[in-house]
């Protein structure tokens, strides 16, 4: 069973329906014993920083998620819930986070007219590492964002895809060991996020990529 | 790059997705979950579903519709229609929606645009505004009017103050419906669509009159649009969403090219 973690922070359907369209079964839950019990752990949301957080403590989640995460369990953050998996975030006056992963969540200051604040759209992820969620998707590819922060990771080491957008390159996949996350929509992104869910089904996190899944990874046409 | 979104419109009236000029003389056109999947699957970036009839009818949304389409494709959609409270709002959201529209419910009660941004964020809510150009600068400064009701009502409200009220109070996103354009397949209408890009700094859409995809190059390069939706073009099989896609690759407008 794959546990989508429901902490008050936006609409976690689509979540659910791209994961039934994988035929995986999946239970939206606030409950600290199915998210323990589970196999996977898909961690979304979509809103702000300050509010997700006050209700993560409220609803006692804080240590089960690092818990799980610690404990080795595949782990998945989408968006709201990839931002909060670093220290620090810059929104709703400065919100500290669960810190699983080093680095800052700033807002985007863009200087040209006609970037507009949130990014809203596709845009391309550059592969930066071979990683398992990633086999069979091909670098550049498009994914679909919704976002006015992102994530600054401080170790370049957790980077996994990058995307340019407002004048930053910034990290819009990272993760380390077991723990991936995306600042794009994967369950919003067509074929190719529906692919990297269904990648995320079967990761074994200490697994290497599979010979002949690297060389898929080629360039756009 | 953040790419320029094309999004397929499916106007609905007793589930079947219909096509008219100006509100009017509809044909049929087909299943509207058929439909999704064909342009999701062709190339389109997002959608967008109208119950056109909902509120003439006095009818809430047909939710069972929205299921519909969120079990059958995999990228966002905006549903649109008989929305007329944050409870429309949440349902049509638990349906699976990305976006919801609304445009003569926010003319007739403006609060429900900042309500709706607070309970699910801004990027939830997208204004549809319907200007018909107005030549009386004196009463409309920008030159444009905000109908309603299907453009059968007139409003008295600026187009370029509405949409400026509309960002303040937190919409995520403004679509600019041209009423002088819509339907005609003649190209958008550009000069209001630019006064409205220039006047907020949330995304703008332009709607209504894309007959060629010249037309939505104009509609990026020339009135800084942000996406564009397109109709009849596509529903008659004239374009594939993969030919425009292409033609505006070649004049140099970003584009996603794989799906």
């Amino acid at each position: 069973m794959i546990a989508i973690v429901d902490y008050r922070a936006g609409n976690l359907t689509s979540v659910q329906l791209a994961l039934r369209a994988l035929h995986a079964h999946a239970e939206i839950t606030s409950d600290p014993s199915v998210i323990r019990s589970a196999e996977r752990v898909i961690f979304p949301g979509v809103g702000a920083a300050g509010s997700a957080m006050r209700n993560l403590e409220a609803l006692g989640l804080v240590d089960v998620l690092k818990e799980v995460v610690r404990e080795g369990k595949p782990f998945l953050g989408i968006c709201l819930g990839t931002q909060i998996l670093l220290e620090f975030s810059e929104e709703d006056g400065g919100t500290a986070t669960l810190g699983l992963l080093p680095g800052r969540i700033p807002k985007f200051q863009p200087t040209d007219r006609w970037d507009k604040v949130p990014q809203i759209g596709w845009n391309q992820v550059s592969i930066v590492r071979p990683h398992p969620l990633l086999a069979g998707i091909a670098d550049g590819s498009e994914f679909y964002f919704v976002h006015s922060y992102y994530p600054a990771p401080s170790d370049a080491d957790v980077v996994i895809g990058r995307t340019t957008y407002a004048g930053v390159t910034f990290a819009s996949m990272v993760g380390r060991g077991n723990l991936a996350a995306t600042q794009f929509h994967p369950e919003k992104s067509g074929r190719i996020g529906l692919r990297l869910l269904k990648n995320f089904l079967i990761w074994e996190p200490h697994a290497i990529i599979p010979v002949g899944d690297e060389e898929r990874v080629r360039q756009p046409c | 790059m953040l790419t320029k979104r094309i999004i397929p419109c499916l106007d609905i009236i007793k589930r079947r997705v219909t096509k008219g000029v100006k509100f009017q003389n509809n044909i049929d056109l087909g299943d509207p979950i058929e439909l999704a999947v064909r342009y999701s699957d062709g190339g389109c970036d997002e959608l967008v579903v109208y119950d056109i009839t909902a509120s003439a009818e006095h009818r809430p949304i047909d939710i069972g519709m929205v299921r519909d389409v969120a079990a059958a494709i995999r990228i966002p959609f905006a549903v649109g229609g008989g929305i007329s409270s944050l409870d429309d709002m949440s349902r049509v959201l638990l349906a699976g929606a990305e976006k919801i529209s609304v445009n003569s419910l926010a003319v007739k009660n403006p609060s429900i645009i900042a309500e709706g941004a607070k309970a699910f964020g801004a990027q939830c809510i997208v204004l549809g505004m319907d200007p018909v150009a107005h030549p009386d600068p004196s009463r409309f400064p920008s030159g444009y009017e905000i109908t309603t009701r299907g453009f059968r009502e007139r409003t008295g409200i600026d187009a370029v103050e509405w949409a400026k009220r509309a960002e303040e109070l937190g919409a995520g996103e403004i679509v600019v419906n041209s009423v002088d354009a819509d339907g005609t397949r003649a190209g958008f209408e550009l000069t209001i669509t630019r006064l409205v890009a220039e006047a907020v700094r949330v995304p703008v859409v332009a709607s209504g009159g894309a007959g060629c995809p010249a037309h939505l190059r104009d509609a990026f390069n020339v009135a800084h649009a942000d996406a564009a939706i397109i109709a009849g073009m596509i529903h008659t099989g004239e374009y594939t969403i993969e030919r425009i896609k292409r033609d505006l690759y070649a004049d140099g407008v970003p584009v996603r090219l794989t799906w």
